[in-house]
C-alpha cells in the first residue's frame, strides 16, 4: 500500500469511528457520555502496546539479522508508541476525571502500567540520544527496546499485586466485561482506525527519516 | 561448562580483590544506606505508622545498589579493560556474571548492616523480607549490572543509570514491599523469583551484543 492509500484509509476509518461513537454507540446507561472516551482510551492504549511490541520485534531482528535497516523501523514504532502512550495517559486521565472526580487514580491499573511504560520509553530515547550514530547505537536501542516488552507483563503483573497492599480496589472499570454489540461493534472499528493512523504514521515517519538519511550520505559525498 | 564456570569465578574474584585491595566502594554503600536511615527517620513524621519504614527500606536499598552499580564498570572504563575481556576468548556473557556475582556480594555485605540497623532503628524483620532482599538482590543486581554496562557505553555515563533502571526496578520494589507487609508473602516472593528468572536469562542473552559493535 502506498503511504497516501495508508493515510486515506486510516482518515476513513477515522471518520467512521467518530459517526459510529457519535450516532450509533448508546449512550452508557450508568457513566453517561462521559463513557464514550472509552473509544478512544482502549484503542490508543491497544495500539501503544503493538507499536512497543513491532518496536520490540524489530529490535530482535537488529541483533539476530543484523537487518540494519531495522533499527530505524524499531525506534519509529517505539517513538509512536510514546506518543499513543503519552495519548493513553491523557485521555485516561480525563476520563478518571470525568467518572470518578480525580485527575489521577492509582487504582486504575491500565494508567499505572503507562505511566511505567511513559517513564521506561522515555529512557530509550535519553539512551538512544547519547550514543553515536552506528552499530554500537543500534545494539544498545535494540536490546533496551526488548527490555520493554518483557517489562510489559511483569509490570501489569506487579501492579496488580501491589493493588492488595496498596489499597483495596475501590472501583474497576468494568467496561470491556459483556459488552453490548453496538459498543462491541463501535469499539472495533475504533481500534481500526487508531491501527490504521498507527500504520499511516508509521509509514511517513518512516519514509521521512529514510529521506533525511539519503539526503545526508548525498551532502557528505558532495562535501 | 565448567571452562565457563571458571572465568565466571575468575572475573567475579578480580572484582572482589579489587575492591579488597582498593576499598572504594563498599565504605561508600554502607555510610550511604546508613545516612539514609537516619534520613528516613526524619523524613517519617510521628504517626505515619511502623509499615511507612519498611516501604522505606525498599527505597534505601534500590538506592544503595545504585550507587554501587555506578561504579561497577568506573575501573573497566578507565584501564580500557573492557576491550580486553572483551578479546579474551571466553563467552561474553561470563562477563556479566562475574559482575554481577561481584555486586550480588557488595549489596548484601551492605545489607548485612543495613538491615540490623534498620531494625535497630525502626521495626523488627521478618524471615518473609529477608527471603524478599535476597530474591530482590539477585534482580537487582542482574538487570543494573547489566545497564551500567549500556550506561558505560554512552556519552552520559552514570548519570544514564538510573534513569534506565528505576522503571525497571518499580516490579522488584513492589515485590519487596509486598513480601515485607502482606500476611501472606508467598506470591510476593514468587513474584521476584519469576523476575529474577526473566530478566537474568534476558541479560545473559542480550549482554554480548552491549560489549560488541
Amino acid at each position: 500500500m502506498s503511504l497516501r492509500n495508508s493515510a486515506l484509509l486510516a482518515a476513513v476509518l477515522v471518520t467512521t469511528a467518530l459517526a459510529m461513537i457519535a450516532f450509533y454507540a448508546p449512550v452508557d446507561a450508568d457513566q453517561g457520555l462521559s463513557q464514550k472516551i472509552f473509544y478512544f482510551h482502549v484503542p490508543i492504549a491497544l495500539t501503544s502496546y503493538v507499536l512497543f511490541g513491532w518496536g520490540a520485534w524489530k529490535a530482535l531482528r537488529v541483533l539476530w539479522k543484523r537487518d540494519e535497516a531495522a533499527d530505524l523501523e524499531s525506534y519509529v514504532a517505539v517513538h509512536l508508541g510514546v506518543i499513543f502512550g503519552a495519548l493513553t495517559l491523557v485521555t485516561g486521565s480525563i476520563w478518571a476525571r470525568a467518572s470518578w472526580g480525580v485527575w489521577w487514580a492509582w487504582s486504575s491499573h491500565q494508567l499505572v502500567l503507562f505511566l511505567v511504560l511513559f517513564l521506561f520509553y522515555c529512557a530509550y530515547f535519553m539512551l538512544r540520544f547519547s550514543v553515536e550514530p552506528g552499530q554500537r547505537r543500534a545494539n544498545l536501542s535494540a536490546v533496551y527496546a526488548l527490555f520493554g516488552v518483557v517489562l510489559i507483563p511483569v509490570s501489569f503483573l506487579a501492579i496488580r499485586l501491589a493493588s492488595d497492599f496498596i489499597h483495596p480496589t475501590v472501583f474497576t472499570p468494568q467496561v470491556g466485561k459483556n459488552l453490548p454489540r453496538p459498543m462491541l461493534i463501535t469499539f472495533c472499528v475504533s481500534w481500526a482506525a487508531m491501527l490504521a493512523t498507527a500504520s499511516a504514521l508509521y509509514r511517513i515517519e518512516l519514509a521521512g527519516k529514510r529521506i533525511d538519511a539519503r539526503l545526508r550520505e548525498l551532502k557528505e559525498l558532495l562535501a | 561448562m565448567k571452562r565457563y564456570a571458571s572465568d565466571v569465578g575468575a572475573l567475579a574474584r578480580k572484582d572482589l580483590l579489587l575492591e579488597l585491595r582498593a576499598r572504594d566502594t563498599l565504605p561508600a554503600m554502607l555510610l550511604f544506606v546508613a545516612s539514609a536511615l537516619v534520613i528516613f527517620h526524619f523524613a517519617l513524621p510521628s504517626g505515619s505508622g511502623a509499615l511507612a519504614g519498611l516501604g522505606l527500606l525498599w527505597v534505601a536499598i534500590v538506592f544503595t545498589a545504585l550507587l554501587g552499580l555506578s561504579r561497577s564498570f568506573v575501573a573497566e572504563r578507565e584501564q580500557s579493560v573492557l576491550d580486553g575481556l572483551v578479546l579474551a576468548p571466553s563467552d561474553r556473557s561470563a562477563i556479566w556474571l562475574g559482575k554481577a556475582l561481584a555486586a550480588f556480594a557488595f549489596l548484601a555485605l551492605a545489607e548485612v548492616v543495613a538491615l540490623p540497623l534498620f531494625a535497630l532503628f525502626f521495626r523488627g524483620i521478618s524471615g518473609a523480607t529477608v527471603a524478599g532482599v535476597a530474591l530482590a538482590d539477585v534482580g537487582i543486581c542482574a538487570v543494573g549490572v547489566f545497564l551500567a554496562a549500556v550506561s558505560i557505553a554512552t556519552r552520559a555515563r552514570e548519570l544514564l543509570l538510573p534513569v534506565l533502571f528505576l522503571p525497571l526496578a518499580v516490579p522488584v520494589i513492589v515485590g519487596g514491599v509486598g513480601a515485607s507487609v502482606a500476611g501472606s508473602p508467598g506470591r510476593y516472593l514468587g513474584f521476584l523469583a519469576l523476575y529474577d528468572l526473566l530478566f537474568a536469562t534476558l541479560c545473559w542473552a542480550s549482554f554480548e551484543y552491549v560489549v560488541t559493535e
